[in-house]
């Protein structure tokens, strides 16, 4: 049994936050500098230069990437043989969002009570917590910054399974092309199929974590992924609406079993400004 | 000025408005204010009440936009544009009391477009997610109201060189519709 204080869990949450919000992944500028590369629509190519710009201007300044500094998800894999000393694990987490973004100058955007008055919380908690037991003796923690506007356009659909292979690209490309400029593309998109209405959004969630445009490495899925890419890619919609090549920078799907009366399907949108890190302690 | 872009100085005035097409890449200067989602609810519950709103509206350009906190000594933080079309609710009320502008992102409701074309207002979009590049162009930034809905209060801001696209003009253009039409392959 190894032990970890929970001190040691908010300090590096916190860490987390402000890393997230000031530095894009080497993974995301490098799929934007590709991109640029290849977009062949004048105001389409210009937003992906200025998006560079803007990535380099918030990491040289601590700026964040976007005053959308999201909704904090944590995804914990906790060894079974991690002893949390000193405190309540989930309240660690949330005190190091509340440091993270109070002390970083990141913009609080929780609400307390979502449909009535709609109170602001003034330090972005709750963070949405996803912990999962696994073998070993360490805690790995993984910050998603989420931003609203992308969050916004996600779908789920529980479709029949008779439509199949087909029917889970026409709802991805569907969801995406409804998304339209809305959603801050280019997009990593993030799709889900299997599982239950309930498992099937987390697994799209989760994929948004890979390595930007990696496949899966089940080939029948990297099929998929690539005729959904092509799909959205042929839709028009290009860098924020403004028309061009590049309206995904990458799909990545990802597959439960599922019950034999299901074929759910999840697509979570991830804006360009694809903000996490992690740690493992 | 960066060449093929407008230059354009707030207030908007109709003579502007009717040289703006869907397309037209600008840069703007003047006074904007910052206004997004329970702004917006609460101007529209002031109009519906017959109250006086905070800011003198008639001619004015809103940006949709809740910027992260300024540190000491900035003058403030990332302020990129939010998701206009949560806004499409409230937007024709305000154009029909005299809002010539609004910048942000996104697609916009049949409504709106309409309202556009009837009292001569227009629609820009400028770049989401470049929160910390566009800040730069903010050289003063003041509270103007509703300071306890924290992100969300009203600001008025000083912009200068701020860069944007016309999205939807006074005469139906659309920058989303002819883009899609320009790039779109296949069915």
């Amino acid at each position: 049994m190894r032990e970890i204080k929970s001190s040691v869990i908010t300090e590096a949450v916190a860490v987390l936050c402000r890393e997230a919000n000031f530095e894009l992944g080497e993974d995301v500028l490098a799929a934007l500098k590709k991109a640029e590369q290849v977009e062949e629509s004048p105001p389409g190519k210009e937003i992906l230069r200025q998006l560079l710009e803007n990535a380099r201007i918030a990491k040289e300044e601590s700026l964040p990437l976007c005053q959308d500094c999201g909704t904090a998800i944590v995804f914990l894999e906790a060894g079974q043989d991690v002893h949390i000393v000193g405190g309540d694990l989930n309240k660690a987490v949330e005190e190091g969002v509340r440091r993270g973004y109070t002390d970083n100058y990141l913009r609080k955007s929780m609400v307390r009570q979502p449909f009535s008055n709609r109170v602001n919380t003034k330090d972005n908690t709750p963070p949405v917590i996803h912990t999962e037991i696994v073998p070993g003796d360490r805690l790995k923690i993984i910050l998603l910054a989420k931003g609203g506007g992308a969050e916004n356009m996600s779908r789920l659909a529980m479709l029949k399974p008779a439509e199949g292979r087909q029917g889970v690209i026409d709802f991805a490309v569907k969801t995406v092309e409804e998304a339209g400029g809305k959603a801050c593309p280019p997009l990593i998109v993030g799709v889900g199929v299997g599982g239950t209405a309930d498992t099937v959004m987390l697994l799209a969630k989760k994929a948004l974590l890979r390595e930007v445009g990696k496949p899966n490495p089940e080939p029948e899925i990297a099929d998929l992924e690539k005729e959904i890419f092509k799909r959205v890619n042929d839709s028009g919609i290009g860098p924020m609406g403004c028309g061009g090549r590049v309206t995904a920078l990458a799909v990545h799907a990802e597959v439960l079993p599922a019950h034999i009366a299901s074929l759910p399907v999840a697509v979570n949108l991830q804006c360009h400004s694809a903000r996490h890190k992690e740690i493992v302690l | 000025m960066v060449e093929g872009k407008i230059a354009v100085s707030l207030p908007l005035s109709d003579g502007v408005i009717e040289k703006l097409r869907a397309g037209t890449q600008v840069l703007i200067s003047g006074i904007i204010y910052a206004v997004r989602d329970a702004a917006h609810r609460r101007l529209i519950q002031s109009l519906d009440k017959g109250e006086k709103l905070p800011f003198e509206i008639r001619g004015q350009t809103i940006y949709y936009m809740g910027p992260s906190p300024a540190r000491p000594g900035q003058i403030i933080g990332a302020a990129g544009p939010t998701t206009s079309a949560r806004m499409d609710v409230f937007t024709p009320r305000l154009i029909e009391s005299g809002l010539k502008g609004m910048i942000g992102k996104g697609e916009r409701s049949a409504a709106v477009k309409d309202a556009l074309k009837k009292y001569k207002a227009v629609y820009f979009v400028t770049i989401g997610g470049a929160g910390a590049l566009l800040s730069k162009t903010i050289k003063k930034s003041e509270p103007v109201a509703y300071e306890e809905l924290g992100a969300e209060a009203i600001l008025k801001l000083t912009v200068e060189d701020f860069p944007a696209v016309v999205c939807n003009d006074i005469y139906g253009g659309d920058l989303f519709e002819q883009a899609k039409t320009r790039y779109r392959r296949g069915g």
